[in-house]
């Protein structure tokens, strides 16, 4: 029988960001998928080497605009570790603050993008309108609306005052109410369960084998979520649940992030009403690290993050190795295509929320190792230590 | 000319050449109804055959420069070339990188330049109406 193959990307215009799947079709069915990247390798590992312990805080939060708080609170509680140095209570507050409302409007933007994917465009649209709101929020606290760009050794930058505590308490219910509706339409919309249901199934054991993280995982059951297992920031001090849902299709992936969303919120009021006394912001920073060498992880909204951090003492990191959950989820998941319809495949792709920047960032240690060619996904999945 | 075709409704395509996705989500969002320039019949466009105006973000790295080429030519005269933010317009925090051009318009020409670390969606809409500007819509 003769197979099809039909490539999806790299410039594609529901995905933002340039990825190129390769689908071998048998008629309707899919028989393999194929991912091409490196369209967005940029070498920030190697970028690293040279430039000083504090500006690396902005190249590695630049790793990804959507997560990148959580990249500055890998990195820098990585090297707080090395250098000895420990943020006051009242900056890791606000650290977690900053990651919650991170992950509100990931979560958001991810589902947003699912309605557009099956064709709900309206949906997609009022998810958008709302999701304004927390990079509102965002911007009222850290100043910028992407990148927060809030943390530094020993602290962060900018203290949260009365004010800005009671209009971001004061959003907050929109959002929260928003975020419940938009979980019902997505529990119970007849059109959306129709495509979501029972794609891209992944079952218990094969995400426990294929190591995906995240949502993706919790999707599939398996209850691990860094912030409960391992806490960093205040999360060991800020009480909320770890959601998982047994389906382990695209349904139950997306689900699982509306719920996590709204954890979110109610742990970025808890933060808020709880925010300790004392000060926030570090007199002095420190700018060189003994050597040493330390792992650091933390939960991004697309699962673990894990940095691994070498210094030989003095203004630069000898090495930095970074470890992102997307690259896990769309390289080692593409076994949940297969036996899909074509036009299953990009739902299955939008639900292991795919976030290629930081995808192509881990191919840095590939073709710095001189393997510059299309990455099969086969080669990959079978070297999974890279 | 070129300012009659596209006076009434640019269409837009977006091509991210290695991004962060800071800017792409700003793009996004400055399309979305919040600021809605859909209402002014600004839009993406499908194909780079249907669009006027390319909004490129990211530091371009050495993959995606080939493929930003070969988009930039498929795209009908008259044609404009957006930067958005500062990896775009000098590669950014990513310069001097191995794997990076460093700017868009080591590549294709750039008519106009959107500086930010991502510029905030309203600044985005901002170049593309003084790109409109530019070419002499009203101006
Ligand atoms: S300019 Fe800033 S936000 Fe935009 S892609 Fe570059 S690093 Fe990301």
């Amino acid at each position: 029988m003769s197979v099809i193959e039909i490539p999806v990307g790299p410039q594609h215009p529901a995905l933002h960001e340039p990825i190129m799947l390769r689908v071998r079709l048998d008629g309707e069915e899919v028989v393999g998928v194929d991912v091409v990247t490196g369209y967005n390798h940029r070498g920030v590992e190697k970028l690293s080497e040279s430039r000083s312990w504090v500006r690396n805080i902005y190249l590695f939060s630049r790793i990804c605009g959507i997560c990148n708080t959580v990249h500055q609170q890998a990195y820098v509680q990585g090297v707080e570790k090395l250098m000895g140095v420990e943020p006051p209570p009242r900056a890791n507050y606000i650290r977690t603050i900053m990651m919650e409302l991170e992950r509100i409007h990931s979560h958001m933007i991810i589902c947003a993008i699912m309605a557009e994917v099956i064709g709900f465009d309206s949906l997609f649209m009022l998810m958008m309108r709302d999701r304004e709101v927390v990079m509102g929020l965002k911007e009222l606290i850290a100043g910028n609306r992407v990148h927060a760009d809030i943390h530094i050794f020993g602290g962060v930058k900018r203290d949260i005052d009365d004010k800005i505590r009671d209009t971001v308490l004061r959003k907050l219910e929109r959002v929260e109410e928003r975020i419940k509706y938009y979980r019902r339409v997505f529990e119970e919309d007849f059109t959306i369960r129709k495509r979501l249901v029972d794609a891209g199934v992944i079952k218990y054991h094969e995400a426990i084998e294929y190591s995906l993280v995240g949502p993706t995982l919790r999707g599939s059951g398996v209850k691990s979520d860094v912030r409960a297992d391992d806490p960093y920031a205040a999360y060991a001090e800020i009480p909320f649940n770890v959601i998982t849902r047994d389906e382990g299709d695209s349904w139950a992936r997306m689900l699982v992030r509306l719920d996590e969303a709204l954890e979110s919120v109610y742990m970025v009021r808890y933060a808020l009403e709880h925010l300790p006394g004392g000060p926030a912001v570090p007199k002095n920073i420190k700018r060189a690290a003994p050597p040493g060498e330390v792992f650091s992880r933390a939960e991004a909204p697309r699962g673990e993050l894990f940095y691994h951090i070498i210094s030989k003492g003095g203004q630069n990191p000898y090495r930095v190795k970074v470890r992102t959950p997307s690259f896990n989820n769309i390289v080692n998941g593409v076994f949940a295509y297969r036996g899909a319809r074509l036009a299953d495949v990009p739902v299955i792709l939008t639900s292991f929320d795919p976030c290629i920047s930081c995808t192509e960032r881990v191919l840095v240690v590939d073709e710095s190792r001189g393997v510059k060619r299309y990455v099969r996904l086969k080669e990959l999945s079978r070297n999974q230590g890279w | 000319m070129g300012e009659k075709l596209i006076r009434y409704s640019p269409w837009l395509i977006h091509f991210n050449t290695g991004a962060c996705n800071g800017c792409d989500i700003e793009v996004l969002a400055a399309l979305t109804p919040f600021f809605d320039p859909e209402r002014m019949g600004v839009k993406l466009a499908p194909n780079p055959r249907h669009a006027d105006i390319m909004v490129v973000t990211g530091a371009v790295t050495k993959k995606a420069a080939s493929r930003l080429k070969r988009l930039y030519e498929q795209m009908p005269s008259p044609k404009y070339v957006i930067a958005v933010g500062a990896c775009a317009i000098s590669g950014g925090v990513f310069a001097g990188s191995y794997s990076t051009v460093s700017g868009a318009d080591k590549v294709v020409p750039v008519d106009m330049y959107v500086p930010g670390c991502p510029p905030k969606p309203e600044a985005i809409l901002d170049g593309i109406v003084k790109l409109l500007l530019k070419v002499g819509r009203g101006g």
